[in-house]
């Protein structure tokens, strides 16, 4: 998924990374807010998200590690939904590319599918470990 | 996820169908069925793969509820089914909808950390 601001790469690194600045628009669906936003930003540090439903007290909490910082290029981590339906881990990579002030924020998704890897397995395809990883990058392009 | 059976709740579905999907002969088959129904003979002629292969990436597709195989006489022609396809694009556009609100809402905010960058007195002018 690919988008460009029209700001300075550190301002934009910052929106996507300042807890007081996420919480001002990262807000989930309509009639939902962000009511937990804990970032940790360095290597190995934690971030936890959680969005509240105002209706029904309905959360989605979602959370993981960082595993690789370059500002105010660059951030990678883990990411986990505190939800049985969507259970697998997937690794969340941001880009950060200034050109004349317009900034191109870039994310990629990699799905640890292991999911469909057993399907496959049990189908009779023999595909390999790569049919674990499905690379959805461009799916939200 | 049981085999055998097209996955009762949305994820599920999802993970088949992209599964299925995450293959070039199977989104080949895919394509020419969008075309017209075909028997897996017919199915199998312009491809390098022997009949019982194309059978195989058939029965992934069947399970998938992409393709749905009827009886005809001595036939039994296989037909695309648009649901699950319909399924994967709505999960994808509510995701497109969602991100372009939240950027749409980070645009602003962008904004108004400019001003606040550039200082009172640049706000000043720009009310002026």
């Amino acid at each position: 998924m690919t988008r460009v601001f029209d700001a300075s790469r550190e301002l934009v690194f910052d929106a996507f990374t300042k807890p007081e600045i996420v919480k001002r628009w990262l807000l989930g669906p309509e009639g939902w807010s962000l009511a937990v936003c804990d970032i940790d930003l360095r290597v190995g540090g934690a971030f936890r998200y959680v969005w509240r439903n105002g209706a029904d007290g309905q959360e989605l909490v979602v959370s993981g590690v960082y595993t690789e910082i370059t500002r105010p290029e660059r951030v990678a981590h883990t990411e986990k939904f505190d939800d049985p339906a969507y259970p697998g881990e997937s690794l969340e990579t941001w880009t950060f590319d200034e050109r004349d002030g317009l900034t191109t924020f870039t994310m990629t998704l990699l799905y640890d599918s292991v999911e469909a890897c057993n399907i496959a397995r049990e189908s009779g395809m023999e595909q390999g470990t790569a049919a674990c990883y499905d690379r959805l990058a461009a799916l939200l392009a | 996820m049981k085999l055998g059976s097209y996955g009762t709740n949305v994820p599920e579905r999802l993970n088949a169908t992209f599964m299925a999907l995450a293959d070039p002969t199977r989104r080949a088959i895919l394509a020419r069925l969008a075309e017209s129904e075909l028997s897996v003979t017919e199915l199998a002629a312009p491809f390098a793969m022997s009949q019982p292969a194309i059978s195989k990436h058939l029965k992934v597709l069947e399970l998938a509820g992409l393709v749905s195989r009827r009886q005809d006489a001595q036939r039994r022609p296989c037909r695309i089914e648009a649901a699950p396809l319909a399924e994967v694009t709505g999960w994808l556009e509510s995701y497109r909808r969602l991100w372009e609100g939240h950027f749409q809402r980070l645009d602003a905010v962008l904004d108004e950390l400019k001003i606040d960058a550039t200082g009172p007195k640049h706000t000043k002018r720009r009310r002026e």
